[in-house]
């Protein structure tokens, strides 16, 4: 029976006030789908701490480029181009390398290409509207995409998203995995929404918020916005030594 | 300003909204071509896995009895030896040939979802005991704000379950029953999940 390893440390303990809490009633979905017991606390065990490695293999070259991934060869999708980049790092501040980044969202008129959709603004034939790519050795993701529009929701009568793309993160931890949404600097719908409002507190909600970076745009090419993402942080451990 | 305050702070979640599938599993929303071959996570087995082949099936239930069918289930697990498949793992070599990690939509018509798998092995707790066979499972979708994490032990272990750190160690030991799959035939496991009321699994933070 293997014995249990002494170097890889634990997770600092999660800052729920941060999060959302399940029960957010402004967010009608979350009233039938948030548990009412509390989470039962256990200590991250290797099958928390552990979690699982992608490589390079897995992800093709264009998967991180939406506004190729899903075009007709001469075509292109309507919208504002840009480039979404930035730096997924831990709480300790040590960027994360080879982690898998996924993104997906709305085309330019905030519909999206999903059986499952309502709203009647247009597909967009040359866009599918999901990405993906690791990060590199420090941790720096960058996307190509055009800008999400804002849609209409069925919660209140008068609900409307403001523009979003949708993260999903993985870390090195499967404790560590986390799902959000970025938002745009400047969007008046931000402070309208409740989905964004289900998180209390205006600073936390500014972290969601993705600022334009002149500096990164390409001229007469593509906007830049700047999103970083911090995953929870690990004591300090043996972790370099057993890569 | 506080040592505390400085500290750089996890990025808060957001509901991963009724779409997720677009991002993490995009085949089974006719995305196919984006990513040529397989979603991620699609299959954590091969022809050269080792250990008892399995199948796992099952629902997420809301509030009100009602399946899911816009979720997102990923589970993660040892291989038959109780290696896990990272560079982390220092106790071992694990199964190449078993990836660990699965993910799947659940359906948009009938919210099942499904996983081809093997039994895990036995993995060590903190304090060295060992923890009975369990498949890790991650949730998240429409109205679940941060993702959840419960896990799935087996009916056919009742003497590791019975000994489990995580089982015993339950405040109430009632709710146990909604960690522990139901036997669905000849090697295969039905794993329903409720989100919330009667019978809400347990949810567990770490
Ligand atoms: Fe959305």
């Amino acid at each position: 029976m293997p014995e249990h390893p002494k170097r890889i440390g634990g997770l600092f303990p999660r800052n729920r006030d941060r999060h959302p809490p399940p029960f957010t009633p402004g967010y009608r979905s979350s009233v039938v789908r948030a548990p009412q017991f509390s989470l039962v606390s256990i200590g991250a065990s290797l099958s928390e701490l552990t979690g699982p490695v992608f490589g390079h293999d897995s992800i093709g070259t264009d998967d991180n480029d939406l506004t190729r991934n899903h075009a007709a060869k001469d075509g292109s999708p309507i919208g504002e181009r840009m480039i979404v980049y930035g730096r997924i790092r831990d709480e300790t501040g040590r960027g994360i390398p080879s982690t898998l980044v996924e993104i997906w969202q709305a085309n330019a008129g905030g519909r999206y290409h999903h059986p499952g959709e309502t709203y009647h603004a247009p597909l967009d034939p040359n866009f599918g509207g999901c990405g993906r790519t690791l990060t590199d050795d420090e941790g720096w993701y960058e996307f190509r995409t055009i800008k999400p529009g804002p849609y209409p929701w069925p919660n209140g009568v008068n609900d409307w998203r403001p523009a979003h793309i949708h993260f999903s993160l993985f870390g090195q931890s499967f404790a560590q995995r986390l799902i959000t949404q970025m938002y745009f600097e400047g969007d008046p719908l931000i402070r309208h929404c409740p989905i964004v409002n289900t998180i209390a507190d205006q600073a936390t909600i500014d972290d969601l918020v993705a600022r334009l970076d002149l500096r990164a745009s390409l001229p007469m090419d593509l906007l830049a916005y700047r999103f970083d993402l911090t995953l929870r942080g690990r004591r300090q451990t043996y972790f370099e030594n057993t890569r | 300003m506080t040592g505390h305050s400085s500290h750089i702070m996890e990025t808060p979640s957001q509901t991963a909204g009724p779409y997720v599938q677009i991002g993490c599993t995009p085949s089974r929303v006719g995305l196919a071509g984006i990513n040529p071959g397989k979603d991620l996570g699609a299959s954590l087995v091969s022809r050269k896995t080792m250990g008892r082949r399995i199948s796992i099936t099952g629902q997420i239930f809301d509030g009100t009895g009602k399946a899911v069918r816009d979720g997102l289930v990923e589970i993660w697990q040892a291989d038959h030896n109780g290696l896990f498949n990272t560079p982390l793992e220092t106790r071992g070599k694990p199964d190449p040939h078993f990836t660990g990690w699965g993910r799947q939509g659940t359906d948009l018509k009938t919210g099942l979802y499904r996983f081809e798998t093997i039994v895990p092995g036995r993995v060590s707790w903190h304090d060295g005991r060992m923890q009975a066979p369990h498949v890790t499972f991650w949730i998240a979708g429409r109205g679940i704000n941060l993702g959840l994490c419960t896990r799935m032990y087996f009916p056919d272990h009742q003497e590791d379950n019975a000994a489990d750190p995580v089982l015993t160690g339950l405040e109430h030991p009632t709710r146990i029953p909604t960690l522990i799959a139901a036997p669905d035939g000849d090697d295969a496991y039905r794993f329903d999940i409720v989100l919330r009321g009667r019978n809400e699994t347990v949810f567990f933070e770490h």
